[in-house]
């Protein structure tokens, strides 16, 4: 068994590359799609009865597709649409748009839980559209969803690894080639699930650092 | 309407919520430097009346003039956009009964952010008047504390410092004391006090008599939806016209008195 970890130990190059692709991927698609659902929410909250019909259509029916079919259809479906992406902008897509849609409907929950004044002091005091929306609606919002937005980073690190069937070279991936080429998937997987556990506690502290930051608001 | 010395006029104001008639025809003018009460039993529509002012609530009928614009209606008789609402709103500072303070933002922060944000007005000036506002609130101290720290009285404080921040026309209280722990109200009403000796024009729905009886130049009392009676303190607690009046003050007497 320690002979097992020493040759991952040996490939350790291909797992951290692997991790740093998963970081990569990870933390780039978790901020298009937080930005992605910043953007919609105020089209779900929309008084016009359309504009919120057609969010709520996306949101919910990215909600119900699973993410692996999801990759399927941009990777393989795209394409006999004349839509061609490479398997880095696949994922990166996937992951994107998928997400967005869980980004907004956070978002929305915690605006709808919002205390209504703070919001109507806005409006009283000259705020209006956008300006309402950015200085005063979103940054509470934003302070108070953390832990769920953190929870959905997590996620979205962890439907990562499905990108392994569009050949992305994440650290799922890196882990079943070791283990292919070495026969040792035990420690080969282990290794990765550990590199998993440790990349989620980063997200976990940066929560909290976000939550003392919150709290201080409370 | 365009009297200079009127910095309110609403002309035969109605507003229902669905088939409930909230107010009804309601028309008053206020002149600046007053500060007018606005009395009334619970669900007389006070606060209604108040939030239909600024159109924080749309009016169903009537029109409200600022300083001879009208609020919410365009010259050709159309609702206006947002943003138009919005520059004739900043004219008119609101303070809420629940403080409506912005919670990510700290004391000075909520003091400053309207003016610099909204008004577009130069930081560095903002923040002078900010702060000297805070200092006559008696809040210097709290300038860099978050809302949530604040006892109630103080984040009224805040409210009415952040209003003041405009450099509205009139000020708008909606029942400002009215969620405060008694031993915090006193606080409050010193600083409404000041404002009313300093000549501010205030519009104030409110249930401390006392308060009233002493500070107001113009008592409006209202019932069911209608304005029943204005007139002087004097006149309305001595020698009510209505009996709905009489019954309320009657009811209120005790707390008039002490």
């Amino acid at each position: 068994m320690i002979h097992d970890f020493l040759v991952v130990w040996s490939e350790r190059g291909l797992l951290l590359s692997g991790l740093a692709n998963t970081t990569i991927l990870s933390v780039l698609s978790a901020i298009m799609a937080l930005a992605l659902g910043i953007i919609l929410v105020p089209g779900l909250m929309s008084k016009r009865k359309a504009i919120a019909a057609a969010m709520r259509f996306f949101v919910d029916g990215m909600r119900c597709v699973p993410f692996l079919l999801f990759a399927y259809i941009v990777y393989y479906g795209l394409p006999s649409l004349g839509l061609r992406f490479d398997n880095w902008s696949s994922g990166l897509l996937a992951l994107t748009i998928y997400n967005a849609a869980y980004m907004a409907e956070i978002l929305r929950g915690a605006w709808v839980a919002q205390p209504r004044e703070p919001i109507e002091a806005g409006s009283a005091f000259g705020f209006s559209d956008f300006l309402l929306f950015r200085r005063i609606i979103l940054p509470p919002l934003l302070l108070n969803v953390s832990p769920i937005i953190g929870n959905q980073m997590i996620q979205i690190i962890k439907d990562s690894a499905f990108l392994t069937i569009i050949a992305l070279p994440e650290l799922t991936h890196a882990a079943s080639s070791i283990q292919s080429r070495h026969y040792v998937p035990f420690a080969a997987f282990i290794s990765a699930v550990l590199l998993y556990w440790g990349l989620c506690l980063l997200v976990e502290a940066g929560v909290s650092v976000v939550g003392r930051v919150a709290e201080a608001r409370r | 309407m365009n009297d200079p010395q009127k910095i309110l006029y609403i002309a035969g104001l109605s507003k229902s919520f669905g088939k409930l008639q909230v107010l009804s025809d309601i028309s008053f003018s206020v002149e600046r430097g007053e500060t007018i009460c606005l009395l009334g039993p619970s669900g007389s529509g006070k606060s209604t009346l108040l939030r239909c002012i600024n159109w924080l609530e749309r009016p169903n009928a009537g029109r409200i003039y600022l300083n001879g614009s009208e609020i919410g209606v365009t010259g050709h008789g159309l609702v206006m956009k947002d943003s138009e609402l919005s520059k004739l709103r900043t004219r008119m500072g609101m303070v809420f009964q629940h403080f409506a303070l912005w919670p990510h933002l700290t004391v000075l922060q909520n003091v400053m952010e309207a003016p610099v944000q909204v008004q577009k007005r130069a930081k560095a000036e903002v923040e002078a008047e900010a702060l000297a506002l805070l200092a006559k609130v008696g809040l210097s101290d709290k300038r860099d504390v978050f809302p949530a720290r604040l006892s109630g009285g103080q984040k009224q404080r805040v409210g009415i410092a952040r209003a003041l921040a405009m450099k509205p026309d009139v000020l708008l209280f909606d029942e400002p004391t009215s969620a405060l722990d008694p031993e915090l109200v006193g606080e409050v009403l010193l600083v409404m006090r000041a404002l009313a000796s300093e000549g501010m024009t205030m519009v104030i729905v409110t249930h401390e008599m006392a308060f009233a009886r002493d500070v107001a130049s113009r008592i409006l009392f209202l019932d069911q939806g209608r304005l029943i009676e204005s007139g002087t303190p004097a006149d309305f607690f001595t020698r009510p016209q209505t009996e709905r009046a009489r019954l309320f003050i009657q009811r209120y007497a005790g707390v008039a008195a002490a």
